[in-house]
């Protein structure tokens, strides 16, 4: 498990973002709960936790695509793939995350970037 | 449905989420399934998207439409609730979607002459692309945001670029003046000309074109050039059948024409906007993806919804690196200041206002910032 950051650090409505790579954010809702998903778009190269955060859902801040935090799923284009989910857990005041497994799907720029291959 | 691309598309789907089960026909007059255009004049043009990244369709998607591809809707004949479409085909439909767009305009006496394009569909995009890959001296005609986008990608490709825009600032339209001349400053900083407040007289050339021929006198000469000069929304089809068009189809505030059954979305409906009180025909992508579910909502309806003011108008553009973002009405602000970063180093904030309250909000490089703005924005709107 990853460290992210200590509960009262994290207002709800805010998301905090874990500097591994592929980066991950941790958002918390305005209902209170806690959710962990891929940081970047699957669209293009743009941070989620920049977004717009509403309800369960957060709105990329370039092109408006929409993921569902609680599956990663795609709720609204241009992006196609789902983000990541990864596991949060909160111990003694402390938010950790538990990576997911699964390959990510980053966008065709970053991918192509960690590949070695020209951005 | 008529119309095949996103506005088209986000109705098909929002039809669906809504619990129409019935037959559902999508006519559009391009050959492709529904792409995204953005990337057209960006990643698109530069080689770095394929054609295959452009669906907007999800593999898994199945929205039980019958696609009627590349053949044009030419009439709607009211009194039978037909469309007739090009092919001599007539389609009754119970409800009707107008998505029919816009098109690109173009320069008079330029058809014809090879050399010379506008970039508004996938097929548009290729044959620029295309001849943008020879190199050479590239011209645009037009200052606005695709002229501005097509300068910025054929930089990259190591074009020589010139822009000529009629108006004494370009963007100033969308921007106002003082954020028009700082955003089109992004050409200067790249070393490609701007050449404005002067109009284009016409082109020379016998069979390809040479070179660009201003009011001025001047002759600006040309391998490639790319005319950038707005669009007309695509509803002559629609002359006569009693649908109400004023600067294309003349919408309320969620999409209802003056025909019962028929509503209009994306870029060729004129909406009512209750914020501003008066008609306003939005060209974004955003008002494609976003509007199309409350018109789908007022047609399943039967007119008898009551819809939430829409979001403000969003979009962005990106030009040489620099991500632009805006939200609002730039219209009637009375003033425009910068609150976070500096224009000089092509990242900030600015806010219009009007009477003291914000009404638009322009970010360059500022995604986050931008972002809670536009959220902002949309709360003091609902």
């Amino acid at each position: 498990m990853i460290p992210a950051c200590r509960l009262v650090d994290l207002p709800r409505g805010e998301a905090h973002r874990l500097p591994v790579d592929p980066p991950v954010s941790v958002f918390h809702t305005d209902d209170g709960e806690l959710f962990a998903i891929d940081d970047t778009c699957t669209h293009q190269d743009a941070s989620l936790a920049d977004g717009w955060l509403e309800g369960c859902e957060v709105e990329c801040p370039l092109h408006a695509s929409k993921f569902d935090l609680r599956t990663g799923a795609v709720d609204a284009p241009p992006a196609k793939l789902p983000v990541r989910t990864h596991e949060v857990v909160v111990e003694d005041g402390m938010v950790y995350v538990r990576l997911s497994t699964e390959a990510p799907n980053l966008p065709p720029c970053v991918a192509a970037r960690l590949a070695g291959g020209p951005a | 449905m008529v119309g095949a691309s996103l506005a088209g598309l986000s109705a098909a789907r929002s039809l669906r989420q809504r619990g129409y089960d019935g037959r559902l026909v999508v006519i559009g007059d391009e050959p492709h399934r529904p792409y995204d255009r953005p990337p057209l004049s960006k990643e698109f043009l530069a080689g770095t998207l394929g054609e295959a990244d452009l669906a907007l369709e999800r593999d898994d998607e199945d929205l039980r439409a019958e696609w009627v591809l590349g053949v044009r809707a030419t009439g709607l004949d009211l009194t039978g609730r037909t469309i007739r479409l090009a092919d001599g085909r007539g389609m009754r439909a119970d409800g009707v979607v107008i998505a029919t767009g816009a098109a690109a305009r173009t320069l008079p006496g330029s058809e014809g002459l090879a050399g010379v394009h506008v970039l508004r569909t996938l097929d548009d995009a290729r044959a620029l692309r295309e001849e943008l890959t020879r190199g050479g001296r590239l011209v645009v005609i037009g200052g606005g945001f695709i002229g501005a986008e097509v300068a910025s990608t054929a930089y990259a490709l190591g074009l020589d670029v010139t822009v000529v825009e009629a108006a004494p600032t370009p963007l100033a339209g969308p921007l106002g003046e003082t954020m028009g001349r700082i955003v089109s400053a992004l050409h200067a900083d790249h070393g490609v000309r701007l050449l404005c407040g002067v109009g284009v007289k016409g082109l020379s050339g016998e069979h390809r074109v040479d070179a660009v021929l201003l009011e001025d006198g001047r002759s600006v000469p040309a391998d490639l050039v790319v005319v950038g000069v707005g669009a007309r929304p695509c509803v002559e089809w629609l002359e006569g059948s009693g649908v109400t068009l004023d600067n294309g189809v003349k919408c309320g505030s969620d999409g209802r024409t003056n025909v019962a059954g028929v509503v209009a979305v994306g870029d060729c409906a004129n909406w009512y906007d209750p914020r501003t009180k008066g008609h306003r025909r939005v060209e974004h992508w955003t008002g494609a993806l976003e509007r199309p579910d409350t018109a789908v909502a007022t047609l399943l309806a039967y007119g008898a919804t009551q819809p939430g003011a829409p979001r403000p108008p969003y979009f962005w553009s990106d030009q040489y690196g620099v991500k632009i973002q805006f939200v609002g009405h730039a219209v009637g602000a009375d003033s425009v200041t910068v609150e976070e970063g500096a224009a000089d180093d092509r990242s900030f904030l600015a806010v219009y206002r009007r009477a003291g309250s914000p009404v638009a909000v322009l970010g360059m490089n500022q995604p986050r910032l931008f972002t809670r703005w536009r959220k902002q924005l949309s709360a003091a709107a609902a």
